[in-house]
């Protein structure tokens, strides 16, 4: 393996749609929840703790070799919002092609002929991660940084937010990025013994009803 | 697979001092086309009685749990819907977490289980975190493909104008052996990010109506935003990736959440239902 490939996976040029969401932050600044970069940070760290620490089980999972299907369907049950699985479905599909592109691999073409229409991105990019020779921890790693630095990035456009601000959010929240990539694999780790329930499931009442109500707005900068 | 519980959920290590140990049990089934309850045994502060049973569904009252869980408590209901049995619990008073004399967690595990052709509401009076509490608190439901559930729970967090305890939540739904739904929430002193504006922001109220019907169609329900007025309170009713509905909701206190989720109700049953 070369840990190189992290770099690649993790790149916020890596073309695999990322760019067009705000993972949340374009509701949560139209309602003024979100308005500088401190409670940008308190946002991203909530996210994180959550739809991060679920999504990042799901991707460490992947990356450890259990069956993409069953944790498609993990993903499914751990979002009960219809807006975030046509989400995290499109994403997945653009991931598998960015993937199959860079680190082609049997399972990853399993998965896309079992999906067709896109699996829960986590679980592609850990698949993925996986065909790359990485670790689940990395593929953790990946997911749980891309969880901030999406709505980071996305926030330093809705806001005008200066970039070097928002970029010191994501340095502050390097420990959070570490415990969260940590706890998602010591999860995944216990699926032989517990079964995919051992997967974090935690929940962000806000981000899910404003998920929906922003996939109803007649215009909006970002897919999500 | 093992049902177990992740590590956010597991059990607490035994108290120095002893809490409240308690296992209430309730079990219905149906004969005839009427239901008939085979098990109703209390226990601790849970005392159950039997209500007026209304066409074929027998309906059970939860009464005394007012002063649990308290630290160190650990405290189970176990609801069984057999052979097409309508089961229907309710409590009579809020769940109100306090204190207790020591530092351990206390928990409360609710078991619901639900056979072929059953229908099973589980709609308690609501759960309030108050300072200096710490609670976990879990709800495990597993549904044969058949059977219909109607689930209410709501959490209130801190008494008001006080700050609330910790109180970790674990919801876990199964239909056909496969899991539908999977929630986990921690509030409070100690969570991380759950004050935040992805999370709750200033609401202190959280509160979820699940309905599982084998018969509910997806296109019947499309995902609806209900509105309190702006900033008191929001909800989502939204289709799950199953015969399902969930409604989702945040409010500032537990009146005005109560009046977004039964305006979900009513918008779930729609007119006549």
């Amino acid at each position: 393996m070369t840990r190189a490939a992290l770099l690649v996976l993790a790149d916020g040029r890596f073309p695999a749609g990322g760019h067009a969401h705000s993972g949340g932050a374009e509701p949560a600044v139209r309602a003024g929840r979100v308005t500088d970069s401190t409670s940008l940070e308190t946002f991203c760290r909530g996210r994180l703790h959550t739809a991060g620490l679920v999504a990042a089980g799901l991707a460490a999972a992947a990356a450890a070799g259990h069956d993409p299907l069953a944790l498609d369907e993990a993903a499914d049950a751990r979002t009960p919002v219809p807006a975030l699985r046509s989400t995290a479905r499109k994403l997945g599909r653009q991931m598998m092609r960015a993937a199959r592109a860079s680190w082609p691999s049997a399972a990853l073409d399993a998965l896309a002929a079992a999906r067709p229409r896109g699996a829960h991105q986590p679980v592609v990019l850990g698949l993925a991660a996986r065909s790359a020779g990485l670790t689940p921890l990395d593929a953790a790693y990946a997911v749980a940084y891309e969880n901030i630095s999406g709505p980071a990035t996305a926030v330093v456009r809705l806001l005008s937010l200066d970039p070097f601000d928002a970029t010191a959010v994501l340095a502050r929240l390097a420990t959070d990025v570490d415990r969260v990539a940590a706890a998602a694999t010591r999860a995944a780790d216990r699926i032989p013994a517990e079964g995919y329930d051992a997967l974090p499931a935690a929940s962000a009442p806000l981000l899910d009803i404003t998920a929906e109500a922003h996939a109803a707005w007649p215009v909006r900068l970002f897919a999500s | 697979m093992i049902p177990t519980i992740p590590e956010a959920a597991k059990p607490a290590p035994e108290p120095t001092t002893p809490g409240v140990r308690a296992t209430a049990r309730i079990a219905a089934t149906g004969r005839g086309g009427a239901t008939t309850l085979t098990a109703l045994d209390g226990d601790g502060p849970f005392e159950l009685r039997r209500l007026r049973p209304r066409g074929n569904e027998a309906r059970v009252i939860v009464v005394g749990a007012m002063s649990a869980p308290l630290g160190g408590d650990r405290l189970r209901i176990e609801a069984t819907a057999e052979h097409g049995a309508s089961l229907h619990i309710t409590s009579a008073t809020a769940t109100l977490a306090l204190k207790g004399a020591t530092a351990a967690p206390a928990t409360y595990d609710v078991a619901l289980t639900a056979g072929e052709g059953t229908q099973l509401h589980w709609l308690p009076k609501p759960l309030i975190s108050a300072v200096g509490s710490d609670l976990r608190q879990t709800l495990t439901a597993d549904l044969a493909r058949t059977a219909r559930l109607v689930l209410r729970e709501e959490q209130i967090l801190g008494r008001a104008g006080e700050p609330p305890g910790r109180l970790a939540t674990r919801l876990v739904v199964r239909r056909g052996g496969r899991t539908l739904l999977h929630q986990q929430a921690d509030y409070g002193p100690g969570a991380v990010g759950w004050d935040g504006p992805a999370v709750l922001a200033d609401h202190r109220a959280i509160g979820q109506l699940l309905i599982v019907d084998p018969s509910l169609e997806y296109a019947r329900n499309p995902p609806r935003l209900l509105a309190e007025a702006p900033e008191s309170g929001q909800a989502l009713l939204a289709p799950l990736a199953g015969p399902a509905v969930l409604v989702t909701a945040v409010a500032r206190d537990g009146l005005r959440l109560r009046r977004l989720l039964d305006t979900a109700e009513a918008a779930v049953r729609g007119p006549g239902g």
